[in-house]
């Protein structure tokens, strides 16, 4: 195989190929408790994320909006991963997941925190696709503070 | 007639140093025209030259070099306005590309004589830059903007437009000649005809128009025109607003300062005479140059000969795109400009324009600056193919077997 397929397949990985056909938790939440709509003006990509807080528990999760196969995944594996978890857990794996997709190098420390979702490490080697891997995850920042507003990629 | 002239892609092709490289690794297949075109030596060098051992600021200088740059740049406008067939070089402003050239128009006529209960007329198919300038002056100015709409082939409602919009109130009607998303070729004369019997003025956007089609502003008898260097094979930053003579006299000047006046006292300024009026400061010369030196390298290859290969390319990748499946086409108008637009089921143009890049194809996914006509089809982007006379059916060839790469990998 050569070069070019090779980073393909790391950036479109069948477990987010899956994703991207299939979103989980794709709903608007009528209960949530607070809503943080993403937005990449340079591209039109756009999610709204819905929680539901109880206390300091993040108890449900789910996105809407439309996106290309990166963001998409992205989004749906987000409310996965932060399902259940504490505010302040799911704030510290959003910490990670941008860490490890924008640092300059990538760092073991953020490898370990994201877990499973570091199938998202190749996307690296597509610097003008960070966004899209990184939207639904800035949006989820707003809406643990609990302020309902929109968060823009530029 | 005499018969067009057959064009030599590939010694064309060398006139491009761009076009030689690669990218991903394969040989770069460039088709995003559409949002800028590549530069042939005959404009690299031109600049160059003027750079090296021509340059000194224009107007006014007393010694020789000065002299001569300020001939080069009378020149050039005077090259762009046989490129429009206007009928005088004053009526030829030079500014930053298209955009600025809608926001002088609308600003600083619209500006004076819309006013409020008055309307603007622009379409669905409109750049976002023929659509915000009007907007903001609606707003200020306290008048109506109005849409023509599309139809689901990617053809202005021409009955809208003259039955159901255009009315004693309106007075400019703000249209692109060819669209930048769908392609379409838009009967701007036909428009034009019918806006000035309501009493309207009519702009026409020819940035998408000006890279393929012979244009003729007086045949036209459009009000305003305007187009962008950089698509029509020229450098950056320079761009051109043809106004008929007497808009430009009865408009204000866009922004004020040095080589717009005619004499400055602290109690008055009167200005200089169009074009330098809209002329504020030192323009971009070394552009203004090579705009001139592209507009005469097209003349060389002849705008007959590469409207009618750019239609081939057109006609061919049209033909083999229609054959994959689960591809639509999103604009389909009878006249078209080289230009296509589609979307793939199921698949983002973002994931197409990766996937393509890996296959050193460059192509545009996006909403290409016109959300209002992405909403209108119900997608949310789209991939664009632009054609130009250096493209060839080979390259044709690889973006159909890229975009059965992306079918593949997205199955």
């Amino acid at each position: 195989m050569n070069t070019q397929a090779v980073r393909l397949d790391e950036l479109y990985q069948e477990v987010i190929l899956d994703h991207n056909r299939n979103p989980r938790n794709y709903a608007k939440l009528t209960e949530a408790t607070s809503v943080a709509h993403g937005v990449n003006p340079l591209c039109g990509d756009h999610f709204d994320i819905y929680l539901v807080k109880e206390g300091a528990l993040v108890k449900k999760v789910a996105f809407e909006g439309d996106g290309c196969a990166i963001s998409k995944a992205s989004a749906s594996m987000m409310t996965q991963a932060v399902q259940g978890k504490s505010a302040q857990e799911a704030s510290a794996l959003k910490d990670h997941f941008i860490g490890l997709l924008t640092e300059p190098a990538p760092s073991p420390a953020h490898r370990e925190g994201v877990g499973r979702l570091k199938f998202f490490e190749g996307v690296r080697n597509f610097p003008i696709r960070v966004k899209c891997a990184t939207l639904a995850w800035r949006a989820l920042e707003e809406a643990l503070k609990g302020t309902e507003k929109q968060v823009s990629t530029e | 007639m005499l018969a067009t002239k057959t064009l030599d892609v590939q010694k064309i092709r060398s006139e491009f140093p761009v076009l030689a490289q690669t990218m991903s690794g394969k040989p770069l297949v460039y088709l995003d025209n559409a949002a800028s075109t590549q530069k042939p030596l005959a404009v690299i060098e031109r600049m160059h030259r003027f750079l090296s051992s021509e340059y000194a600021n224009i107007h006014r200088g007393v010694y020789s070099l000065s002299q001569e740059a300020t001939r080069f740049v009378d020149e050039a406008r005077e090259k762009c306005r046989a490129f429009l067939n206007a009928e005088s070089a004053s009526e030829i402003v030079f500014v930053r590309g298209a955009t600025e050239a809608i926001n002088v128009a609308a600003f600083s006529y619209g500006g004076k004589y819309v006013r409020e209960g008055d309307e603007v007329l622009v379409s669905e198919m409109e750049h976002h830059s023929n659509i915000v300038p009007w907007q903001r002056l609606c707003e200020e100015n306290k008048a109506r903007l109005r849409v023509i709409p599309v139809s689901d082939r990617g053809e202005l409602d021409m009955a809208a437009f003259q039955n159901k919009l255009l009315n004693p109130r309106t007075r400019i009607v703000a249209i692109t000649h060819v669209s930048n998303a769908l392609g379409t070729l838009n009967p701007v004369g036909e428009i034009t005809r019918i806006a000035h019997k309501a009493g309207a003025l009519v702009l026409v956007d020819g940035a998408q128009s000006a890279p393929h089609l012979k244009i003729d502003v007086r045949a036209m008898d459009c009000d305003f025109f305007c187009f962008s260097g950089h698509k029509v094979y020229g450098p950056t930053g320079i761009g051109v607003l043809y106004a008929k003579k007497k808009h430009l006299e009865a408009m204000d000047p866009y922004q004020y300062g040095g080589d717009m006046i005619e004499s400055v006292t602290f109690e008055k300024t009167t200005y200089a005479k169009p074009p330098a009026k809209f002329e504020a400061g030192t323009p971009a010369i070394a552009e203004i140059i090579g705009l001139g030196a592209a507009i005469d390298y097209l003349n060389s290859l002849g705008l007959e000969a590469i409207a009618q290969y750019e239609h081939h390319l057109l006609e061919k990748a049209t033909e083999a795109l229609l054959e994959i499946r689960d591809l639509t086409l999103i604009g389909q108008a009878r006249q078209k400009a080289s230009l296509i637009s589609f979307v793939l089921a199921g698949i983002h143009p973002h994931d197409v324009g990766t996937v393509l890049n890996e296959e050193g194809i460059a192509v545009r996914a996006g909403h290409h600056c016109a959300q209002p006509l992405m909403k209108r089809f119900g997608v949310p982007a789209t991939t664009r193919a632009s054609f130009a006379f250096y493209n060839t059916e080979a390259e044709i060839e690889a973006l159909v077997e890229g975009i059965q790469r992306v079918r593949k990998l997205f199955k």
